[in-house]
Parts: C-alpha cells; structure tokens; sequence
C-alpha cells in the first residue's frame, strides 16, 4: 500500500490543511552570461569550452552586469503587478561546493529587482491568485557529474553552465493543493515564454520547481514544520510529488512522528519523495553586500521603456478572446496556453477578412491541434489558408467531413486549400441546372417540410437546405441553395 | 560585551571549512569576542539620521549590453585543473551538502 493510499484510508487529509510556497528558477534568455560575455548557448557544447576567469572564478576578476537579464525580471515583475524597486543591488551567499567555483553565489539578498506581485489563473475550483513575495535575480552554478574513476569516487565539473543568469521567483506560502502548485508554475511557464524571458523548458533544466510543503490541523494558524522538495522535472511531477508529501506528512504526524526540517527529492520511478539532505538555515549563508558590484538604479524612464515593451499577457488575451470572440473560457485558455496555436488563430484572423472567430477557434484547438500533437507530425498550416477552409465552411459550401479531409491534406502536404477543393471534386456546385435537379429531387421527396414552409414555418427551409447539402455531398453553394429553394417554394 | 560561545566559534570554522585544533579555537574564542566587543563601541552612536550604506565607492548602474565576448579554449580553462578527465575538471566525490543548481 502506498502512502498515498495510507492517507487516503485513514482520512488523514480532512483534518490537515497544507502550507504551500513555490520557489522557481528560469534560466533566462540572454545571449551571454550574467556577469561576462560568454555565450549561454552551451546544449550539447564540449564542457567547459563556454567559460572564462569571470565564471569560472579566478581570483581578481571583476563582475559586470548584464543589462538584458535585468530588463527580463523586470519585465517579469511588471507582468505579475510587482513593484519593481527604485534601487536593488547583489549580494553574496557564501557556501561550498565543488559546481560553485567562487566559494559564493552571487544572487539578490535584502533589496530584490521585484518584490509583491500576484498572478491569478483558473483551477478545477474556479480562479485562484498566488501571492508572489520577490522575483531576484542570480547566477547559475556548474554542473557536477558524480562518478567512479580508476576505482576512486569522484566529481567530474562542467562550468559551462556557471554564470548563466537565472531568475528566482518566489511566492508567499498562500497555495493550498498540488493542484494549485501545479498550476501557479504552468502559468508562470507561460508567462516567461509570452514576455520572451525564458524558455521554461522543465526537462533540461531551464525551469526548476521547489516546494516548501508544511501541514497543520484545518483552523490552526500556525505554521508546522516545512519540508523542501526538489527534483520535479515535469508538471506532473509537480503535482504528484506535492500531493504525496502532503499525504506523507499527515500519516507521519498522525502515527505520532514529528516532521523534521529537510530537503527531500522527488522519485519518479518509485512515485515518493527521499530524504536528500538536512536544509541548511538561511544565516549559515552569511549573505552580505556584493562589494564588487554597484547599486544599481532604476530611472522611471527606463521602468517605462521595459513596461511599453511587454506584449500582450496571457490573462488579458483569454479575457480578449472570450469578450471579443465570444470564446468559452475553456477554449480561450487552450488556445492561449498555446503559442503555435495562438499564432495560427491570430493570423488566420488577420489574414482572412470577415472570418467567423469562434468557428475558426474550433478549428484551431479541434483539428489543429489534434494533427500538430500527433506522433510525428511535422505538418504546418498557413494562417491564410485556414482562413480560407473556415470561410468555405461557414458559407456551407463544404461540408465538416470534407473540410477536415482537406485542412488534414493541407497540413500534410502544404498544398493550397482552392487546389485541393479542385483536385479532390470537393468543388462547390454552383452550377444553377445541376443544382436545381438536386433541389427538385429534395422538395419531391419532402412534401410536409414544403408545406410548413408554405403554411409560414419559415424555418423549415432550413431543413431543406440541409438535405440538399447532403444530397450533394456537401458540394453545393449553401448560399445559392437557399436562393434557389425560395424561388421554387415562394412560387405558388 | 559579546559572548560568542566556543560552539558558535566551531559553527563558524565548520561553515569556512576551517579545521582549527583544541588550542586554536580557544585562541580564537578570545579574539573574535574581542573583535566583537570593539564593534559594540559603534552601537553606542546616534545613526538615526544616517542612511544604510552597503558600498563606498560612489558608483551605480554600471551595465553592460548583452553581447557575446570569446570565451577560454576548454583547454585554457583547464590549464590549472589539478586533474581532468574527458574535458572536466576532476574533485574527489563531495555528496550532500552544498545547494546545488543554485
Ligand atoms: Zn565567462
């Protein structure tokens, strides 16, 4: 039986409220590091062949600070309706480890680049808003790999990653379910790939999740003791290793443990968390001003600048999308959580004047994303081009079924949707004698429905229509089928 | 009067990774309370008006743009590594500890 299972049998989860505070780390965006001028492009670079003294932490070199790393928390701090702080400086954490090769980090202690923001999405339980304590700025360390050599156990160093700027986010501890975790990192996720801060890309460490997980009895204020857990690379994760400490400490306490201070690390393969090590206390990093670093000052123009830059957040896009497009709230946060499929539905928008906008969203979180999410896809689909099909489809010149037949064509082969429509014969009827034949054979065969519509059932036309369109394979003109049906029954 | 204690004194050590004999420690037991009690002479001045500096040198927003400089050759980078194995730096095994990936 698992932990989980445990908690859920003895009931341990309705009398205990978790404490939850999310700690994130992006690698942001910058073309060369933090505090020199090697590149951060170092995926699958020879190691140690991206550093220089600064990173790799001679003795005597000198920090400089990168402008565009600011500019992205900052960017940041605006996006969660932070304040961004008028001075901010750096400080040193001081510790030892063999991936930290100055003796210290240096990060933001006292005076952060952001500090009090907030950001609200929609969870299972309606919308939520998490309160975010600080967004700082700091320096990435080097990457350890331990191994056996000759016989000896010892640590191989990699400095290609040292220096590379992150960005630490951290929330107040108001989130109260793994869900909520959950979500908070996956909007946040989004919001750095919108604002172009960072790739966010969990699974090669570009984004990195920690939770401060804590219990206590439901109407207790204070706090129990927290528990740090690492090691989530995946959303999935996030949720599942959260859920599971949240149970774990609950049956612990229950059975009369206590929880001790820890850092313990997410398994996925056993599906719990294990003790990683004892968590250090916040003043044994002896944090003290960066000496070699000045104050840095932020002018009201330059904040300006920044906030003029941000394109348009995912919050405001879903309410956009919802009020102007009249999308329900679970397909404007599908289109928008995105970014190829936002793409496509803005510039199918743009590119074909007068197409329906709910019809063409459920194209592009239906069809579109059904092929682009398919085991080796590799289609694509031009935003004009949708257009095209989803005006042909709103005029009922082309069928649902024959319109998939071509949108699946286009995104295989590239091909223009007007030749498809030819080649394939799925080109409207238009024709007056052809249609008309058709229309003949329908009224012939449907005598009640003509003869609501000429006792005033105006609507029943619309049946009529629709039995031709199927009569015709969906190839006729919805339009001129209409006309030409009026004509007949209108004529006594 | 400062009273740091001799477990505080072997705390400190610990976290400089200092490995300091029976002697030393009660040496230094002394003089970092000494050092400490000097300090105190600082409390007793009226600092109500003055405010909290963390630099003297008289400089601010010094930032570069964010522009790629050529790094060290692996080689280069090495060239003081004790020892290296396959382009890395070789230690011996340091496990727990440390923060790790910042
Ligand atoms: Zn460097």
């Amino acid at each position: 039986m698992t932990v989980a299972q445990a908690a859920g049998k003895s009931g341990a989860l309705e009398k205990y409220e978790a404490v939850i505070g999310i700690e994130i780390h992006c690698q942001l965006k910058t073309v060369s590091k933090m505090f020199c001028g090697c590149s951060t492009d170092i995926d699958g670079a020879a190691p140690n062949s991206h550093c220089c003294p600064v990173c790799l932490g001679l003795p005597g070199v000198l920090p400089t600070i990168n402008k565009a790393a600011v500019e992205f928390v900052i960017a940041t701090g605006f996006a969660i309706e932070a304040t961004v702080a008028s001075t901010t400086r750096w400080d040193r954490k001081n510790y030892f480890y063999p991936d930290l090769p100055k003796g210290y980090q240096i990060s933001q202690y006292q005076l952060p680049l952001a500090a009090n923001g907030r950001l609200t999405f929609d969870t299972s339980d309606g919308p939520f808003t998490v309160r975010v304590n600080r967004a700082h700025l700091e320096e990435d360390t080097g990457r350890l790999i331990h191994q056996d050599l000759d016989g000896r156990r010892v640590s191989l160093i990699d400095f290609n990653r040292s220096g590379m700027p992150l960005m630490e986010i951290v929330t107040e501890p108001n989130i109260r379910t793994a869900e909520q975790a959950r979500r908070y990192a996956e909007e946040l996720r989004l919001l750095m790939r919108t604002i172009g801060a960072s790739d966010a890309e969990m699974e090669n460490g570009q984004m990195r999740v920690e939770a401060n997980v804590s219990i206590r009895p439901i109407g207790r204020e204070a706090f129990g003791t927290r528990v740090e857990v690492k090691n989530m690379n995946s959303m999935r994760a996030v949720e599942r290793a959260i859920a599971f400490e949240i149970e774990r400490q609950a049956v612990a306490i229950d059975a009369g443990e206590s929880i001790h201070m820890e850092t313990r690390g997410w398994d996925e393969g056993s599906q719990s968390t294990y003790h990683m090590r004892p968590k250090e206390e916040e003043n044994d990093y002896r944090y003290f001003p960066e000496p070699d670093l000045p104050p840095l000052l932020t002018t009201p123009e330059w904040l300006a600048e920044i906030k003029a830059r941000l394109p348009e957040l995912p919050a405001t896009r879903r309410t956009r999308y919802r009020e102007a497009y009249g999308l329900s709230a679970y397909d404007a946060g599908v289109l928008v959580n995105d970014a190829a499929a936002t793409a496509l539905f803005e510039g199918a928008l743009a590119a074909g004047a007068g197409v329906p906008a709910k019809l063409l969203a459920n194209w592009v979180t239906g069809e579109y994303m059904r092929l682009a999410k398919g085991e080796g896809s590799g289609g694509s689909t031009d935003p004009a081009e949708l257009a095209a099909l989803v005006k042909l489809v709103a005029a009922g010149a082309i069928s649902g079924t024959n319109a998939k037949e071509i949108f699946a064509e286009h995104f295989a082969s590239g091909a223009k949707v007007a030749a498809i429509v030819e080649s394939r014969g799925f080109r409207q009827i238009s024709d007056a004698g052809a249609l008309g034949a058709a229309i003949d054979t329908v009224l012939a065969a449907n005598p009640a429905a003509v003869a609501d519509y000429r006792a005033g059932t105006l609507a029943a036309i619309g049946f009529l229509v629709g039995q031709v369109m199927k009569a015709t394979r969906g190839q006729a003109n919805a339009a001129m089928v209409q006309t030409a049906l009026r004509e007949r029954l209108d004529k006594v | 009067m400062a009273n740091l204690s001799r477990a505080d004194v072997e705390h400190v050590a610990h976290l400089a990774r200092l490995g300091l004999t029976e002697e030393e420690l009660a040496r230094l037991e002394g003089q970092l309370n000494h050092i400490l009690d000097q300090y105190t002479i600082l409390t007793t001045l009226d600092t109500e008006h003055i405010p909290p500096t963390a630099q003297t040198i008289e400089l601010a927003n010094i930032l570069r743009e964010d522009v790629v400089q050529p790094s060290l050759t692996a080689d280069e980078a090495l060239a003081n590594a004790p020892e290296r194995s396959g382009g890395h730096l070789v230690v011996p095994a340091i496990l727990g500890g440390g923060e790790g990936g910042a």
